[in-house]
């Protein structure tokens, strides 16, 4: 096959990966869009593989290499709950920051087979792109095993900061470009090692500072270096479509990481300095015994929402971590028979990652054209009878509308308390993540259910 | 005068980041997290790098430092692509309308 005809092809696939991101403005065309980005991966392996044209034994290996990874990733795929969405991507964003650093590292010692030169006398421009495309995927490597780590619970969600952990990180950033430098005057192999391992551990140093709430930003920023990796590979290999995906899954990830911190009203230097809610806020929650919450049980709330007639669900976080999408999905059901509208409102930033919330209620056969963004539903708060809290809470605490010293003032919130009564799930008074009290709790028109939001949900359609 | 190739990749690589761009913005939020998965997955379309560092060179050794680093990166590579896709599927399917009926 010629090269130019090659080119063509991996175009074609490039084209089909734009046509898949592009299927997801509606979930009506969303799989047909998935169907299109396999068809254009199918496209990129199957004429790279008769471009080489080597069908010996090492065609053989590579086939069976494939079929080891396809068969763990298609393992992974089908058992992996839809709760531990997150950390699931984290780990698929780590293996791709790795691949992007082995294939780095092969061009490096092998550089004929990639036309770049030989053994010590590769083209500069490669080493610059090689040297970016590994350091970056070294990053994304590291930085999605923390992120994992942090998210599947293995590691605390808290930030973990010392002195001076900035200056370090601007440090290491620069050892690394100064070691770019140097290896395009003298290609010295340790130096390509060393770019590797300080951006191993740049790539650790960058997230243990941030905390766990804001995992939806730092997940999309990792979905985004994974994406710059792979173009800066892309253009050490010549090849269009990894240049093409890797500009789109970069920008797809940058985008993403700019609506998660519009959506809490930070800049995105604020979430990558990291510390945000640590445990030394108790100045705010000083005052918390002394005012007075109203507590009710299930029979209040069923009674409540049984003699609304429209209901708002505003899940967060705590849905997730109870698993409580199904029993609540349940008592949507049983309130709609008795003739109750019901709709649900999501907060760009509940939950750990963009979209988790409407994942989960996806997978609970919630219909999508009943749940609701942010500026799509704020409004109707207003008319609405009842607001069942279940799991969220500094998304909802109208302090970030009235309190400019509070650390939340500015972030965009859901009215809950506009409706004319608020059931509130949690399991106890203590602050949220933003480490803040939530004036909500202590509204006329609040009423505290304490206990697990799944049991909770449970008991009350029960008494429906 | 000649234009080195480089500046072809490279209006390509910042045209797309503009396509990228419009395209995801116009992405329901309902669906962010299919997008994440998905964009994983087409991330991995790095595997045609490990394929060519895996399997060029002369065929006798196979298994020199440079093919077995190839090697490696094609078993992360599919675990994405296979798992990306995958799971992006099964989320999709899961995304259903209100029945008429109700």
């Amino acid at each position: 096959m010629s090269a130019n005809l090659l080119a063509i092809f991996y175009l074609i696939s490039g084209i089909l990966f734009i046509l898949a991101l592009r299927g997801l403005s509606s979930p009506e065309t969303s799989r047909q869009g998935n169907l299109f980005g396999i068809i254009g991966m199918a496209i990129a392996i199957i004429v790279t593989f008769i471009s080489i044209g080597n069908f010996s034994t090492g065609f053989l290996y590579l086939l069976i290499f494939l079929l080891i990874g396809g068969s763990l990733g298609a393992f992974i795929a089908f058992k992996i709950p839809m709760t531990a969405m997150p950390e699931l991507v984290a780990g698929f964003h780590s293996l791709v920051g790795l691949a992007a650093v082995f294939v780095a590292i092969s061009a490096f010692l092998n550089p004929e087979v990639f036309n770049l030169g030989s053994v010590g006398n590769i083209k500069i421009a490669s080493l610059i792109e090689m040297s970016l495309g590994a350091s970056i995927g070294a990053i994304t490597f590291t930085g999605s095993i923390i992120a994992f780590l942090k998210l599947r619970g293995l590691m605390s969600g808290n930030p973990i900061t010392f002195r001076g952990q900035h200056y370090l990180n601007l440090l290491l950033g620069l050892s690394v470009v100064v070691l770019i430098f140097y290896l395009c005057k003298i290609q010295l192999n340790s130096l390509f090692w060393f770019i590797i391992l300080i951006s191993f551990l740049l790539g650790v140093l960058l997230i243990i500072p941030i905390g766990g709430a804001d995992m939806p930003v730092v997940i999309s920023m990792l979905n985004s270096y994974s994406g710059w990796a792979a173009a800066g590979i892309g253009f050490t290999l010549e090849n269009t479509a990894l240049i093409i995906t890797g500009a789109l899954v970069g920008s797809s990830g940058a985008i993403l990481s700019y609506i998660m911190c519009k959506g809490m009203n930070r800049s995105f230097f604020s979430v990558i300095l990291g510390g945000f809610g640590g445990t030394d806020q108790k100045s705010t929650s000083k005052n918390k015994d002394q005012k007075p919450v109203k507590s009710g049980n299930a029979d209040d709330a069923a009674f409540l929402m049984k003699n609304a007639s429209s209901v708002i669900i505003v899940p967060g976080y705590g849905m997730a971590v109870a698993q409580a999408q199904h029993a609540l999905r349940e008592m949507v059901d049983a309130l709609k028979k008795s003739g109750v509208k019901v709709s649900y409102a999501i907060h760009p930033v509940a939950g750990r990652m963009p979209g988790h919330m409407n994942v989960l209620l996806a997978e609970a056969n919630v219909p999508y054209d009943e749940v609701f963004e942010l500026e799509e539903i704020n409004n109707d708060f207003a008319n609405c009878d009842v607001a069942y809290v279940i799991g969220a809470n500094d998304v909802t605490n109208p302090v970030a509308k009235t309190d400019p010293q509070s650390p939340i003032y500015g972030m965009p919130i859901l009215d809950v308390e506009k409706s004319k009564s608020v059931l509130f799930v949690k399991r106890s008074l203590s602050p949220g993540y933003a480490g803040i009290d939530n004036d909500l709790f202590y509204r006329e028109n609040t009423l505290m259910l304490f206990a697990d939001a799944k049991k909770m949900t449970e008991d009350i359609t029960k008494n429906l | 005068m000649e234009i080195d190739p480089f500046i072809f990749r490279l209006s390509i690589f910042i045209l797309s980041i503009f396509i990228g761009y419009y395209v995801v913005w116009s992405v329901t939020p309902s669906l962010h997290t299919p997008l994440m998965s998905v964009t994983n997955a087409i991330s991995s379309v790095i595997i045609v790098g490990a394929i060519i560092a895996s399997l060029a060179g002369n065929s006798e050794t196979i298994f020199n430092s440079s093919n077995i680093f190839g090697f490696l990166a094609i078993v992360l590579a599919a675990v994405n692509i296979f798992g990306g896709f995958l799971v992006t599927q099964r989320m999709l399917a899961m995304y259903k309308k209100k029945k008429k009926d109700k």
